[in-house]
């Protein structure tokens, strides 16, 4: 048995602190001159992205060669897919050169869970499937928190989560995440895009909650989540056009500074300037969004670092 | 020809739902037909006639099917309708009708003859072919009915193709009215249903998996309800998934309108819980629902709502099932789990016996107008007789179609189908092919 990193559903606290910790002991690495340690020489890491990325493989791709592994990225456009191979013949093939980590992006929900059960010596780390999961960006989140909510700690924290949830990886990984920390989640958005049963029916737990307007939303809020707003949703009608959007769920400086005052506010990015958040939030004090970016390095090294070791333990405890 | 060798069926429970019988009774068969149903003891001479002995089990009329996917002509390597008929044998249907959806689709009388050639070729279960409402199923052009039903096509339906234009729709039940025969109706607003993939639902919201609202088979089924009352054609729901569906036919039928309804066994024995893993193998259209509707269902079989058990046997071969769960195709095996699954469902007290026997024989043959599904003196021998309450596991081994993409395998079954009649004709003996006893008896013979 390998282990995996498919999801934060289902992972415990403790669990998720082993992460923070390690990633926390790899942010120093990045701020050296050198910024590279031999950890995981001689693992191979294989970045195989289904789906474009720049940020997430970059930052993944980053995370693996400080930590001095040999890294590849294999990006396969949908166009790949129409030529024939099947995702089952692409991961097979992968496993035959014997990498150590997978780390997966895929379009599909599930598709690295998929892959995972038909791969028997390599790890698999989700990079974002579908409208699933996205754990590396949960974590990097709950890094960030942690810096800044350094005093009180991380928990007991209101987090909103604003703008197209029911297509959010984000939004359901750090639901878990926050979850299990025994976080209050709130969901805020239009219908359309934050249904009413994506609360306790999804998540199994009166914590979370769901808001359809802005404002009462982000009353009281410890931690504001913006989501990336895309232009296609205006095409499947979820809204009528962007600026109606924004007209009643940008969030800005203004009402921040009414309804929740303390408020720190993140997005995973990329962010859609004026449509789902302010230039004067995403740029101003609240803003924790260049930090996130810092931490998806350390969160990743952690990652690849527990799961590349935890192969290599459990070979020494069989060659022991 | 020779004259076929009488058959006597002797000692066991007789249950036939449109003449309720219900008690022990011999069975004469001759010349194909039902000769005579008698008190034991009272059938006597016929010392020609070959004895079947039938203690301890159940015979009823051979169950009906009036959803299947033979695939032939055009997807040979999931199913041929040779494979398909004998797997239908095996499970105990006597007659199915098989959708259009093949390539070319069922749009002409030469492609329901090919099929109906095929079918006597193949020798098991009788094959009734089903015609296309528009051509090549498209939506647009209405099909040659009266040619295809001189052909043979006992009804006729776009499959999973759903009619959108309800003015396509209305025409096409005046066509089928003066025909006398029913348009079967996969109900789904494309709009509404937009790719979903599972039950939309808090679990969809959860796998972010795309979510098929019942809605979207909700509001069809309102419009084809209005259509029929409208027109005075007749309906049949395919596949009813939702409780809010059977409460639209529910009430429907009770302001007289001309529509009959099928609802498949995945849909009553299995829930939405099963694609929580990504497994494709539960993937299926309409999908599986939640507790709530499967209720629903239920209580449609209990009251009468519902006219029929229908496999939507739809075979697929295992490299479309190993992909990605938005990407693998939908539908499972049927026609050798229908009955088991049936009797299990009686067994349970959850419908009676006879219940069970009028959803798997009279109700469909009542729906589509068939002459089939009832044990009477005249009527062609169509004939099951099962051994209610032995168990057996379905492996891939024992699925008799091409395809073996069934979740069911595994599973312990009650119930097994022992001897299957179809027109007299001895088709399945001790639960295999008679076709296959004979070729390896002459194998054995060299």
């Amino acid at each position: 048995m390998v282990d995996h990193l498919l999801g934060i559903q289902g992972l415990s606290k403790s669990e998720i602190y082993r992460y923070l910790d390690t990633a926390h002991s790899f942010v120093e690495v990045s701020e050296r001159d050198i910024k590279k340690v031999p950890t995981l020489r001689g693992k191979t890491i294989v970045n195989i992205f289904f789906e474009p990325s720049t940020r997430t493989l970059s930052s993944f791709d980053i995370a693996g060669k400080r930590l001095s592994a040999d890294t590849i990225n294999v990006s396969i456009g949908s166009s790949s897919v129409k030529k024939g191979e099947t995702l089952l013949d692409t991961v097979r093939t992968i496993e035959s050169m014997r990498p150590d980590v997978v780390v997966m992006r895929h379009s599909e929900s599930g598709a690295p869970h998929f892959a995972a059960r038909y791969l028997s010596n390599t790890s698999v780390v989700n990079a974002g499937d579908g409208q699933h999961e996205h754990p590396t960006q949960a974590l990097l989140d709950l890094l960030t928190l942690k810096q800044h909510f350094k005093g009180r700690g991380i928990e007991g924290l209101k987090i909103g989560y604003v703008g197209d949830v029911r297509h959010s990886r984000v939004a359901r990984s750090g639901a878990w995440a926050h979850l299990a920390l025994g976080n209050e989640v709130r969901f805020i958005g239009p219908r359309t895009l934050v249904p009413p049963e994506i609360a306790q029916g999804t998540f199994g737990t009166p914590k979370v909650s769901v808001y359809d307007r802005l404002e009462e939303g982000l009353e009281g809020l410890d931690v504001v989540v913006s989501l990336r707003m895309q232009l296609e949703r205006q095409e499947e009608h979820y809204v009528p056009n962007l600026d109606e959007y924004s007209r009643e769920y940008c969030i800005s400086e203004r009402i921040l500074s009414k309804v929740a005052p303390k408020s720190i506010v993140i997005h995973p990015g990329p962010m859609n300037r004026g449509t789902e958040i302010t230039s004067e939030v995403a740029d101003g004090p609240r803003s924790l969004i260049r930090q996130q970016v810092t931490n998806g390095v350390a969160v990743r090294m952690a990652v690849l670092y527990l799961l590349a070791r935890s192969v290599q333990s459990l070979e020494e405890v069989a060659h022991g | 020809m020779a004259k076929a060798q009488p058959i006597v069926i002797h000692g066991g429970k007789v249950i036939d739902a449109a003449t309720e019988l219900d008690g022990e009774f011999d069975i004469l068969i001759e010349d194909g037909r039902v000769a005579a149903i008698e008190k034991p003891g009272v059938l006597k001479g016929h010392s020609e006639a070959e004895r079947i002995d039938a203690k301890g089990m159940w015979v009823m009329p051979g169950c009906v099917d009036l959803h299947v996917h033979l695939r032939e002509p055009g997807e040979e390597w999931k199913e041929t309708i040779q494979t398909g008929a004998e797997a239908a044998a095996l499970g105990g249907y006597t007659s199915i009708c098989c959708m259009p959806n093949t390539r070319p689709a069922n749009d002409s009388p030469e492609v329901t003859r090919f099929i109906l050639e095929k079918a006597k070729a193949a020798g098991a279960s009788r094959v009734l072919p089903i015609g296309a409402i528009s051509m090549e199923r498209k939506g647009k052009q209405l099909a040659p009915y009266h040619e295809l039903a001189k052909a043979g096509c006992v009804a006729f339906s776009d499959d999973g193709d759903p009619v959108a234009d309800a003015g396509l729709m209305r025409k096409a039940l005046e066509w089928c009215l003066m025909l006398g025969l029913p348009l079967s109706c996969h109900e789904e607003d494309r709009n509404l249903s937009c790719g979903g993939c599972m039950n939309e639902s808090p679990l969809s919201l959860r796998l972010g998996l795309k979510g098929f609202p019942g809605v979207a088979e909700d509001v069809m089924i309102a419009r084809d309800i209005e259509l029929a009352r409208f027109t005075k054609g007749k309906v049949h729901i395919c596949h009813v998934s939702t409780a809010r569906g059977i409460e639209l036919i529910r009430r429907a039928k009770n302001d007289g309108i001309n529509i009959t309804c099928e609802v498949a066994p995945h849909h009553l024995l299995l829930n939405e819980q099963c694609v929580e893993t990504y497994d494709t193998s539960f993937k299926m259209m309409p999908p599986l629902k939640g507790d709530e509707d499967i209720i629903g269902l239920i209580e449609g079989l209990k009251d009468g709502t519902v006219d029929a058990i229908a496999s939507d046997h739809a075979p697929h071969h295992a490299d479309s099932k190993l992909v990605e769960f938005s990407r693998a195709t939908v539908g499972i095996l049927g026609l050798q789990t229908s009955l088991p699954l049936l009797l299990e469902m009686s067994g349970q007290g959850v419908i009676s016996r006879k219940r069970m026997v009028d959803l798997l024989c009279s109700g469909p043959s009542r729906s589509f107008g068939l002459d089939f599904g009832t044990l009477k003196v005249g009527r062609d021998a169509d004939i099951v007789v099962v051994h209610p309450s032995r168990t057996w596991t379905l492996s891939t081994e024992g699925i008799r179609s091409k395809s073996k993409n069934s979740p069911f395998v595994g599973r312990t079954l009650t119930g097994q189908v022992v001897h299957t009649f179809v027109g007299g004709r001895h088709v399945v003996n001790e639960g295999c092919l008679t076709s296959e006893m004979s070729v390896k008896a002459a194998g054995n013979s060299k």
